[in-house]
């Protein structure tokens, strides 16, 4: 049963992705049946987690006599679809199906009153089987696959309310900022096939030399996963997509623009570990990169009205972060003694800050979906006087503006913190970005905060209520594990983010698994 | 000389499509033609795949009826799976973009992407 694991990780959702259409005429079946796959999804992820972490790396090979038979007899090369699940694979399926989980659960009353519901969650299942796909596969064709279900089913949802204009206009920016990313993968691809005639990651990174191709191939890759997960000069679609978007599929689209995170982060240490280990160049570009998009996007977010929008630039700008650290890394690779010293933190904290980013800025975008709820509008300067009438929402968003801000004991100083003193030793400047970018996100949740929550009440919001109960758990649950997380750094430290960190740094134990020369 | 480019041919149709494929979702303004700009990329892409795959003399890899020469000399099937693959998840994907496209002329009245400009700042 646990070998069958991540096959079933993906069969499980994607059974359910196809039930959710019968539904139809069920009143909230669809919502219950979604709330019950997500959950049942959780807990697999749970098991993959513990079982990833006690024995190493699981392979998972479809249509094999046995499912970790990778090599058959008189085969030199693995041949089949093989699903590869190390640390950074099975940490990042457990932030997939958990915030897929507190999507469905908030989705249950947040759209309650729209059309075509059936349709929503089945969209949202399949959502989640494109991250799961994604993050635990060891091929690259898959990942391809997978990719562009994660983004027809992304986009599906960007335009869900299609009798706003906007959401169509969202939707297809997405759709078509996916389409070409994806196809450059494939193209990509197809380079790396024709060179080395095999399709499997971990065979592949053995085999990888410095040739010219090599590099185009890498350069593609690397361009069109920064396109797809909101880097700096491809970010114009983040904002759209994800202030249009109904609030319960926000957790799960962030992810899947984590999941392309993760898979830029695959390429360039797992896949192209053997080029990237000379090239230090790639890590001060990721690094760069990182610090640009933390900073545009802050900026950007400061001078808006719409609080969904506003949020929306915020993501952005704490994707920067993850680059940063994760780019530090990278930048010292080739350099055991400053690796030991300060690049493993620094992965560790750019790591720590993906799961950390996902469950407040959840929550922060719920918030928000909460305040469109009870008022029908987004824009802060109509709103005024809500702390009163929502307590909940109120007390949720304290945390996680906080925790966005890097306010200890939240979960996102940790991180941050992380980050700060790690970065100083590569180059100081980008510290002190860092910092910058911390301090203006704070003003501008101050902002939101004044304007929303504080000041006298708005006549027109006499009669409001605080937001129907599955939204308020929803909202309590992350904003309990923004807390926690920030309590106990140093158990989540150890137990999930150095084992992932670990798993991206050692290429040889992803390349020698099941046998393979 | 001759022999080069005629071998050559498909890799340099390749760059061709991918090249007027960039420019037509770069510079067109109409959004239907956005879409077509994005199914001529995927073309670029798939002929690609395909021609990867091409092995002058070899034989098709059907394993059942094969003649008796064509053991050891088979190209590989991987190529076209993959080529299949893409075309299907192509349509999916132009079918969802000329929706949105649908659902954008009847709220907007336009398909201008110049126009299309209400989620802006």
């Amino acid at each position: 049963m646990i070998e069958h694991l991540p096959a079933l990780m993906i069969a499980v959702p994607l059974l359910g992705a196809f039930i959710a259409p019968l539904l139809k005429k069920k009143g909230s079946a669809p919502a219950v049946w979604a709330i019950i796959i997500t959950g049942v999804t959780l807990g697999m992820a749970l098991l993959l987690v513990r079982e990833v972490l006690a024995q190493g790396m699981m392979v998972y090979v479809f249509g094999a006599d046995r499912p970790t038979l990778v090599l058959p007899s008189g085969y030199r090369v693995p041949v089949r679809i093989i699903f590869e699940v190390d640390a950074i694979g099975a940490f990042m399926a457990l932030s997939a199906t958990l915030m897929s989980f507190i999507g469905a659960l908030y989705s249950y009353s947040h759209v309650r009153n729209e059309t075509g519901l059936e349709k929503y969650y089945a969209l949202l299942l399949l959502l989640e089987v494109g991250i799961l796909g994604m993050v635990l596969t060891g091929d690259l064709f898959n990942l391809f696959v997978f990719l562009e279900i994660a983004g027809i089913a992304g986009s599906a949802l960007v335009g869900f309310r299609n009798y706003r204009g906007e959401a169509s206009e969202a939707g297809i920016k997405y759709l078509i900022v996916s389409a070409v990313a994806s196809l450059m993968v494939l193209f990509s691809i197809g380079l790396l096939y024709g060179q080395y005639g095999n399709l499997n990651m971990a065979y592949l990174s053995t085999q990888i030399s410095f040739n010219t191709v090599d590099m185009i191939a890498l350069g593609i890759l690397f361009a069109s996963f920064a396109m797809k997960c909101g880097s700096v000069p491809t970010h114009h679609w983040v904002p759209d997509a994800y202030t249009e978007v109904p609030s319960g599929i926000n957790p799960p689209l962030l992810v899947a623009t984590y999941a392309s995170l993760y898979a830029l982060f695959r390429v360039s240490f797992s896949l192209f570990g053997k080029v990237t280990m000379n090239m230090s160049s790639l890590g001060w570009i990721m690094s760069i990169l990182g610090v640009l998009t933390m900073f545009i996007g802050v900026t950007m977010a400061l001078v808006q009205k719409d609080v969904k929008r506003l949020m929306s630039y915020h993501a952005i700008s704490q994707t920067g972060y993850m680059l940063l650290g994760v780019g530090v890394g990278l930048a010292v690779l080739n350099d055991p003694a400053k690796l030991a010293a300060f690049g493993r933190d620094a992965m560790a904290g750019g790591i720590f800050h993906i799961i950390n980013h996902i469950i407040y800025k959840s929550l922060l975008l719920m918030t928000a979906g909460a305040l469109f709820y009870v008022t029908g509008t987004r824009n802060l300067n109509e709103m005024g006087g809500l702390a009163r009438k929502m307590p909940y929402t109120t007390i949720a968003f304290i945390v996680g503006a906080a925790a966005i801000s890097g306010i200890p004991p939240f979960n996102g100083f940790a991180s941050k913190f992380l980050i700060y003193e790690t970065s100083y030793q590569l180059s100081p400047i980008f510290a002190v970005f860092a910092m910058v970018t911390s301090v203006l996100t704070l003003a501008s949740f101050v902002k939101v905060f004044a304007s929303a929550f504080l000041g006298p009440p708005v006549k027109k919001y006499e009669e409001v209520r605080e937001v129907p109960r599955s939204m308020v758990v929803a909202m309590l649950i992350l904003a309990a594990l923004c807390i926690l997380f920030g309590l106990f750094p140093n158990v989540v430290l150890d137990k999930l983010v150095y084992p992932a960190v670990d798993a991206l740094l050692k290429l040889s134990s992803y390349q020698t698994w099941g046998g393979l020369p | 000389m001759n022999n080069v480019i005629l071998v050559n041919l498909p890799f340099i149709v390749v760059a061709l499509l991918l090249a007027v494929g960039f420019y037509t979702i770069g510079f067109k303004r109409n959004l239907i033609k956005v879409v077509i700009g994005i199914e001529i990329l995927e073309g670029a892409v798939n002929l690609f795949l395909i021609a990867l795959g091409y092995v002058k003399g070899a034989y098709a890899p059907i394993y059942t009826m094969a003649p008796q020469d064509a053991t050891n000399n088979m190209v590989l099937p991987t190529p076209q799976a993959l080529t299949l693959t893409s075309i299907v998840i192509g349509v999916a994907v132009s079918a969802l973009m000329l929706a949105f496209a649908v659902n954008i002329y009847r709220h907007y009245g336009t398909l201008d992407v110049t126009k299309v400009r209400r989620l802006k700042g």
